[in-house]
């Protein structure tokens, strides 16, 4: 199948105030696959993700959604079909209730109001959150905000999930559960983050950017075991790798 | 640290809008239009009315012992804000000195009972809006306004007060310890610092609104906001609806103080 695919062709973006963030970046992710997108802090991978559902627009360069390729037109097709979580649930999480938050993006698809109960109860149940269903938000622990975040993305059915971050701030339970939820769905999914072991878990593919462009591309394995690239990228080796002895 | 404790009590009125009582269980369409009724009338008596707005004591005396809520609490909210009212009832007194009657001899001008009447319709007013807010979940009275044809754009920016509110209390409260955490106690420069903590606040919100709005774009937000129906309309809806309206009507255009006055005379 080719229509999920993600295509990135010498992608170049420039933030108004003239730093470059992206130099020229080139990728294939295609249907199915689970990538994990790692660098230094300011390589690139925020500006990245906000390109995936058209917030930002390359400078210059083509984005390939599935058939779609992204410009201002086409950026509310894309949207549908990229879901985005964000690194800071609070950002995403603007509703006054969970219900009502996790509901928008189905509304705003104009789906029909009783599916959209059936969509947010079953988003709900795959996060394992139903019960905080009238909750408001900031009546949330951190990780249950996280699941709401996701789960807002998931009740919009897409086919490509990204992800900022998902682990960060996370107590070593939730960051399992987390994993766990994560590796059960069948999406296309692209994580950018530091938690290079959640990447081992999750992800069959590494992609490692510096300075806005792609300097490693291969199997997870391969590239999370290359100590000398890791460090070159201000990262290190997974823990899991590192034959700690204590 | 002060900071903290008025973080809690903004958390406090939310709680309040949690409970599960004959109050909290009424639509808030219900609840809105009736807060609204009630101010209306209540606003609409002549400046020197006293006398009959007393009955009106009726509505916040039971929403708070329906909705169980503490009367400390509403005490508090209440005296806050009168220092405003005070300043505007203030002059009067001083301005309109005709006598109107005499107290055991002391002459009572018709400016300080239209200051006790002022007071009076304040006191109603604001205190069954926090009532009302207080006993009623904020996303359902943001539906309510909606219902009643309130302008969106003034009823979103309500729900985003509402949401961010606490966000916004909770990073001042960050940036507030960690000023007080490395000031060891030195008050000094604590005007300019203030100044400079207000303005670096004032950036990081701009950029949480680009956030937030990115996050809006990206689950489909085309210009509208969705707001959800809670419940529909039962019996219990309709009788409170009916009975308050009555009673309305009746203080408003019957003179119950003197009523009664005249039935104990007889």
């Amino acid at each position: 199948m080719s229509h999920h695919i993600v295509k990135f062709e010498n992608v170049v973006y420039k933030y108004p105030d003239g730093t470059s963030a992206l130099n020229g970046i080139s990728f294939l992710i295609t249907h199915g696959e689970s990538v994990g997108i790692v660098g230094a802090n300011g390589s690139g991978k925020t500006t990245l993700l906000m390109h995936l559902n058209g917030y930002l627009l390359p400078s210059s360069g083509v984005i390939n959604i599935g058939d779609i390729v992204l410009n201002k037109k086409t950026r509310q097709e894309v949207r549908k079909k990229v879901g985005v979580v964000f690194q800071n649930p609070d950002d995403q999480l603007f509703m006054p209730t969970v219900y009502e938050d996790v509901a928008f993006g189905p509304i705003n698809m104009g789906m029909e109001e009783s599916l959209v109960e059936e969509k947010v109860k079953s988003a709900l149940n795959t996060v394992n959150c139903l019960e905080l269903i009238n909750k408001p938000p900031h009546h949330l622990s951190g990780g249950q905000k996280r699941a709401i975040a996701i789960a807002t993305v998931i009740a919009m059915d897409p086919d490509i999930l990204a992800m900022d971050e998902p682990s960060s701030n996370l107590d070593p339970k939730s960051r399992r559960a987390l994993i766990n939820l994560l590796k059960g769905f069948n999406h296309t999914k692209i994580i950018a983050s530091h938690d290079l072991d959640m990447i081992l878990d999750v992800c069959e593919r590494c992609i490692v950017i510096k300075e806005g462009i792609v300097v490693a591309d291969g199997s997870v394995q391969k590239i999370l075991s290359d100590k000398d690239l890791l460090e070159e990228n201000n990262l290190e080796l997974p823990l899991r790798l590192q034959n700690l002895k204590i | 640290m002060r900071f903290d404790e008025e973080f809690f009590n903004l958390g406090y009125i939310d709680k309040l809008a949690y409970q599960n009582t004959f109050i909290h269980r009424l639509d808030a369409r219900i609840k809105v239009l009736i807060s609204v009724l009630f101010v209306i009338s209540v606003v609409s008596f002549p400046k020197y009315e006293i006398l009959r707005l007393m009955p009106y004591f009726l509505f916040p005396v039971i929403f708070i012992a329906l909705g169980d809520i503490p009367v400390g609490f509403l005490a508090k909210r209440v005296l806050i804000v009168s220092g405003f009212i005070f300043f505007i009832a203030l002059f009067n007194p001083i301005i309109d000195r005709k006598v109107a009657f005499y107290f055991f001899n002391i002459p009572v001008s018709y400016g300080l009972i239209s200051f006790f009447s002022i007071f009076i319709k304040f006191f109603l007013t604001i205190s069954i809006l926090i009532l009302l807010v207080a006993t009623t979940s904020f996303s359902g009275i943001c539906y309510a306004l909606r219902y009643f044809r309130v302008p969106e754009i003034f009823v979103n920016q309500l729900l985003f007060l509402y949401r961010y509110i606490f966000v916004l209390f909770e990073e001042t409260m960050r940036m507030v310890r960690a000023k007080e955490l490395r000031s060891f106690g030195n008050k000094g420069g604590d005007i300019k610092s203030f100044i400079k903590l207000t303005g670096n606040l004032l950036i990081k919100s701009i950029e949480r609104a680009e956030r937030i709005y990115y996050a809006m774009l990206s689950r489909g937000f085309v210009g509208s906001m969705p707001y959800l129906r809670k419940k529909r309309i039962d019996i219990y809806d309709i009788s409170f609806f009916a009975i308050s309206f009555v009673f309305l009507v009746f203080f408003r255009f019957t003179n119950i103080s003197t009523a009664i006055e005249n039935f104990i005379k007889r």
